[in-house]
This record gives C-alpha cells, structure tokens and sequence, in this order.
C-alpha cells in the first residue's frame, strides 16, 4: 500500500515505489480540507462557479499524464485574469495553502500532483492570445491557449510557434517545464523562445521578467528572470502570459523515411548529419521494436530495422542541397533509399507512425501501463548510450522501445509494464536509475525536456551537484518561502 | 490549357471562435472577432492552385463579395497561389441580405465577364451553413455541376468528379466550363508563407459594384431573430431502476 504523506511533514520524501506506477485512477482522499470561510473568500474573487470542491473534479485535477498516482488537491478555482490570480494567491498565502498551476494536465513527470493537497489554479479559461505583432515576429498568450490554438489562429499570417512537444499542451505550461520537441533540432526549445513572462509570485505581487510589454530580441538587461521562471514547474510563480517568438512559416517541407541495417548506423548518421552542419528540422530515431510496433498498430509495412525519419524546412534550392548532403551520409553508413513526401496529406501519413508511437508501443502489451524515460546526452555520445541501453533492455527482458529526438541527443524509452506485477516495477525503476545515471556519466541530462516534478529529484541532486542544488533551493527559499508554490517538486 | 478558373472566396468569423448572439437577437458579434477565410473556400483556392502548379490550367482568379475587409481573403488567396483578384464591393443593408442566390448571380456573370472555364467553391459557409451557391450558380449558368467532391480529375474538355454522398461514394463525368464544390477532404489546404505574403501584396485586386455586373441584390428572406440553442440541462440521477421507470412516466417518455 502506498504510504499516506501527512499535512505536517514537511519533509518530503523522494517519490517512493510505491506512488509510482499505482492504477492511476484509484484516487485518494483530500489531505485536508480548507476552511470553509476562505472557500467563501475565494468564490467572492471568481464567483461560486469558478471554485470546486467536487470530488471528480479535484481527481481530475490531481494527476497528469505521467505514472505518478493521483493526489487530489482540495479544490480548484478558475481564474479569468491576473488579477484574480494575484488576489487568490494572496489568500493562499494568509492561510497557508499550497497552490498547483494546472494548464492541460498533459505533463509527464506528475507537476500538478497535489502532494500536500492544497488548491489548484486551473488556469484555462484565461485563454486570450492578445499582441501579435507581425512583422516583429512575437505574441503574448495566456495559459489557456495551447500550442495547436496558437498556430491556427496564426496560420493566415505566414507564421507559426514551432515548439512542438507532442500533447496539445498549454504554451504557458510549456514555459513552466521549458518543453521542447520534435522541431528542436532547428528551432530550440521554450528557453530559447520565450522572451517575457507575466507571473503571480507567492505573496500575489505580479512581476514582468523581462519588463511590461517588452519584446526586445535580446537584452543584457539585469539578472535573466526570464529563463529563471521557464523551467521552474510552478514552484517559483504562477505564469499568466508568455511573450513567444515566432518563425516564418518554411516555404517548402519535404519528409523523408530511411530504414539502417544496425541502430550504429542510424545514430552514426545522425551524427554526421548534425556535424556537417546540416539544418534539418527533425530527425526522429525509432528502433527495431518501436518499428515493429508501429507497423502493427498503424496498419504500415516499414521494414522492422531502425529507423529515421527526417523533415526538412526550407526554399527549394536549399532544400535540395539539404537532401543531397543527407542521403550522400545515409547511403554510407547502409542506409536504405529515402521514402519521400512532399504534399501535407502524404506527409501526414509518413509521420504517422512517428506520432502514434506512445499507443503503439502500449498496444504492444495491452493493459499495461507506459512510462517514458527522457535522458539527453551530447550527440557525440548517443552511439554508445543507446546501444548500451538497448544492452540492458535486452538483459533484463524489458518492454522498452526506442523514440527519440536524436538531433539534440534526447531519446525515450517508451517502457511498457504490468503496474500489478511489482517484481516488473522494480526492474523498470532500476533500469530508469541506471539510464539516467549513464547519461550523467555521459556529460548528459537525467531530463531533456519532461522536467524533474515529482521523480528524478534524487537525480536532480545528482546532476548538478550538491553545491549546485543549494543555490537553487535558496533561490526558492526567497522567492517562496512558506513552501506554497507547487509544494514537492523540483526541490 | 489555357483555362481560366474562378474561385470563390468568403469571409467569415473564423471557426475557432466562440461565437455570440447579440443581445437584440438580430444576429451574431462581428465586432472585434476575429475573421478568416472559409475553411471550405481555402481547400477550393489548393484545388485551383494545384491544378495551376500541374500545368492544367492557366489562371486563378479569386473573388470574395462584401465590404472593404474582404480584400484581406482575397489577399489570403493570393498568397495561396492564386494570380489575381476581384472584390465585388457590397456593403451595408445589401451585405446584411447577401445570400448565396444573390452570390450565384455575381459569379454567373462574372464568369461571363471574365471568361471562366471552371468554377472552384467551398461546398458551404460556416456561418450559414446554406450549401447553395454553387448549385444556383451551375442553374444561372446553365452549366454542369460536381457538388461535394472529394476527389476532381481533370480531363481535355470534362471532369471526373468523386463525390461525398450518403451511403459512399459517387464518381461523376461532367463536361466543362462546369462548377464543381469542394468537400473536406479533396485536398488538405496550403498555408500561407511570409515570400508569398509578400508576393501577394503586388498581385492586383480589382474592385467592381454588382450594378456594374447588372445584377440585383435584393431578397426574398429577411431574418426574424436569430437565438443562441437551448441552455443544457442538469441531468438527474436515480437510485433504482424503479426510480427510473417511474421518472421516464412521469415526464411522459414512456
């Protein structure tokens, strides 16, 4: 049985065996309850059908995407705008109740998991998208708007936000756990995209990281409190606006599909292909058994070896150098002859089995549960981390096809497990631990892009080094110092 | 080939807005929501354009009926490839009774005027829902019509037109100059990239009133009230099956 965390320890413990991997849907009670005369102080901010205190709407509130079991918070309110947001975290404040951001719930390290209950801010009805400015390539949104949202309702002005991370996620969210994707290859991720941030800090003051209404390219202006809050999983400040820069819609896109004799060639290619300075968009690995898996869940007849898929962006002539330089590399490592598409619908279908390959690999082993691992390494690296990986899913007859952003030296293993088998647990536990702790013997990352939440905060410590830690649990001691904002994650 | 296509685009408010009624019941909020182009209207402008890029037919011309704003579709088109553009200036009490009979009398003499071979629209709008134009069109004209197509080959002098119907499919041959209406899934549309945005900003729009084409824009249909749907009702819930049954009676159901 899972053990119960109660209200007065404020020690939190690394997450357990025991919260990872329970049945994600048997939903525990609330931790406490809230005082019925703030729930009163917060329906006079948002009105009484802005505050919930139901119990499907708090479990649905309590969990994410991710394995970690759900942990209703006590109740969750629904802002409509900064200033109500300030004015809820100020009565947080007062009586000392931790406060969870929540955007589409589509994390996947348990960010919005209430570990010591709390209220959630459901942050979606704030869903404005206001100052685009066109020829200056930037927009402000709210946490409301999602990543698909935003490029829909740019698509006539020649622009969109490339970050792509998978989910329909929130972009504001996306600025919290600095998402990236499958376009950071050529685009960067939320770090390198995000150039101001509006966000509510603990005692309900609101501050604009870089400035109010400043979009500035760049700025050597003070601390960079930008790229401090984008990151922070709520555990900083609530973000309510993100100023994201924007890119020209490419003029040509062509995709392409290459089979390799070994999972070294495939890596080795990627390599080369990065090392000769090539601009490619994305450049997705999947190994042998991720293949195979797609081939069976999308009705597809790729050949079962590993595998890249390429996008390149681009006019047509610099497409075409692009392709040439690539398949020159491909063909010497083995590399099969390019599968082509050029029009959105036939390259829609190539990327198919790249998109389904979460439910794919979960179709493997229906009724199991999936967790992706999510460890980044310099490219120079990736040959030997991977193989040494698939070494040890080998070994230890583990379910674990490879999907990966080879082009920033991020991969997953998309884990397929029997949650109520616990010797099976066990060795997915341990496998994650020794991936991540290759990766930082690898000069890498325990974390490219899925944040730390609730996990791999024992890892965290292991990456950046005691001293390192410190500094940023000072820096979260000042900004937060009654421990309110996303209690239990990161640090 | 050396035919000639007329696309019809419209404005609307864009499909991912929430849509309003206004208080007096008259119609929807327009002010300050945001507008684009018909999604309909936009996989017609690919269809045209693509046929273009193959080299089946020679010019695209775009045309959108309305007020000032409606320039901006027509630049849309442009950007998406096609070559120029009409704007059939209609404001006022008269764009407040443009439908789609006063519509199909603009593009039939249009196409007239401009020597068109083939017609390109959206099967409907997604504010009104009519699904007319391009009938009326075909019937003014006394042309051909390939309605709902999913699928348009193009022959010397006719079209193979695959069409959505209940039930499956239908595949069509009709002779040209003809009218054909696009259905969701003929082609998926293009986006509009900034070189041809910019490109777009030098094609020529030209500017023309309907008396100008000698059409008449009055109508037969005025709007009563327009009211947003019933309010969602919470739903009830029953211990028994007894409880059920009885509740199913008592609200005359069974």
């Amino acid at each position: 049985m899972a053990v119960m965390l109660s209200r007065s320890s404020r020690q939190l413990c690394n997450v357990s065996l025991c919260t990872f991997a329970l049945h994600k849907w048997r939903c525990y009670s609330a931790q406490g309850q809230i005082p019925s005369q703030v729930l009163d102080s917060f329906r006079a901010v948002v009105g009484n059908d802005n505050v919930s205190t139901g119990t499907s709407v708090r479990a649905q509130h309590g969990r994410d995407e991710s394995v970690h079991s759900c942990r209703p918070p006590d109740a969750v309110l629904w802002p409509k705008c900064v200033e109500e947001v300030s004015e809820l975290t100020r009565i947080c404040h007062r009586h000392n109740i931790p406060i969870i951001p929540f955007g589409t719930g589509t994390g996947l390290e348990g960010g919005v998991v209430a570990m010591n209950g709390g209220v959630c801010f459901d942050l979606l009805k704030m869903d404005k998208i206001l100052n685009l400015h066109e020829e200056d390539f930037d927009v402000t949104v709210e946490p409301g708007v999602t990543r698909t949202a935003l490029n829909r309702y740019l698509r006539d002005s020649g622009l969109w936000f490339p970050v792509d991370p998978g989910a329909d996620a929130s972009l504001c969210g996306m600025a919290a756990t600095s998402a990236s994707g499958t376009n950071a290859v050529r685009y960067g991720t939320m770090r390198e995209n995000v150039l101001n941030l509006e966000v509510v800090l603990s005692d309900g003051s609101v501050i604009h990281t870089a400035g109010k209404g400043r979009r500035a390219r760049k700025t050597s202006a003070g601390y960079n409190l930008t790229n401090l809050f984008v990151g922070s999983e709520g555990t900083l400040g609530i973000i309510t606006k993100t100023t994201l820069r924007l890119y020209g819609i490419p003029e040509t896109i062509v995709s392409a599909v290459c089979s390799f004799p070994s999972v070294q060639a495939a890596v080795d290619s990627t390599v080369q292909i990065l090392q000769c300075g090539i601009p490619i968009a994305r450049i997705e690995f999947l190994d042998d058994v991720m293949i195979d898996a797609c081939n069976r869940y999308s009705k597809l007849t790729y050949p079962v070896t590993p595998t890249l898929f390429l996008e390149f962006h681009g006019s047509e002539c610099s497409l075409e150098e692009q392709v040439t330089a690539t398949e020159e590399i491909t063909k010497s490592n083995g590399g099969s002859e390019f599968s082509w598409a050029r029009d959105q619908e036939m390259r829609n279908q190539l990327w198919k089995a790249r998109h389904n390959a979460w439910y794919a690999a979960l179709a493997l082993r229906p009724g199991c549960q999936g967790y992706a691992t999510d460890v980044c390494v310099p490219i120079s690296k990736l040959p030997q981390i991977v193989m040494e990986t698939k070494k040890d899913l080998e070994k230890h007859t583990l379910t674990g096809p490879i999907a990966g952003h080879v082009g920033d030296g991020n991969f997953h293993c998309l884990m397929v497990f029997n949650s109520a088998d616990l010797e099976e647990v066990q060795r997915v536990h341990e496998f994650t631990k020794r991936l991540a702790r290759r990766a930082l013997a690898l000069d890498g990352t325990c974390t490219g892009e899925h944040g730390v939440g609730l996990g791999k905060k024992q890892l965290l410590q292991e990456e950046v080094g005691h001293t390192g830690l410190k500094v940023m649990e000072k820096i979260k001691t000042v900004l937060d110092p009654q421990n309110l904002m996303n209690p239990g994650k990161i640090v | 080939m050396s035919a000639r296509v007329l696309v019809g685009v419209k404005r609307v408010i864009d499909y991912a807005v929430k849509i309003r009624v206004k208080p007096d019941k008259t119609g929807v909020v327009t002010d300050g929501v945001k507008h684009s182009m018909n999604p309909f209207c936009e996989i017609a402008i690919e269809e045209a354009v693509r046929l273009k890029e193959k080299k089946l037919i020679k010019e695209v011309i775009a045309v959108s009926c309305g007020p000032q704003q409606s320039q901006e579709t027509i630049r849309t088109a442009l950007a998406m490839g096609a070559d120029r553009g009409i704007h059939v200036d209609v404001s006022g009490k008269d764009y407040e009774n443009l439908g789609p009979l006063q519509v199909s009398k603009i593009l039939a003499a249009l196409a007239k005027k401009e020597d068109v071979r083939l017609i390109i629209l959206g099967k409907q709008a997604i504010d009104d829902d009519c699904n007319q134009t391009g009938q009326m069109t075909a019937a003014l004209l006394d042309w051909p019509q390939g309605t709902f197509a999913s699928q348009v080959d193009f022959q010397e002098d006719s079209l193979k037109v695959e069409r959505e119907i209940d039930g499956g499919l239908e595949t069509i041959k009709i002779k040209m100059p003809a009218v054909v209406t696009a259905d969701l899934r003929l082609n998926e549309p293009r986006y509009a990239t900034l070189p041809n945005i910019m490109k777009a900003k030098k094609k020529k729009i030209d500017t023309v009133k309907p008396s100008d084409l000698g059409v008449d824009l009055s109508s037969q249909l005025e709007v009563l009230s327009v009211e947003e749907p019933s309010q969602r009702q919470a739903g009830v819930k029953v211990e028994t099956v007894e409880d059920l049954i009885k509740k199913l009676r008592d609200s005359g159901r069974i």
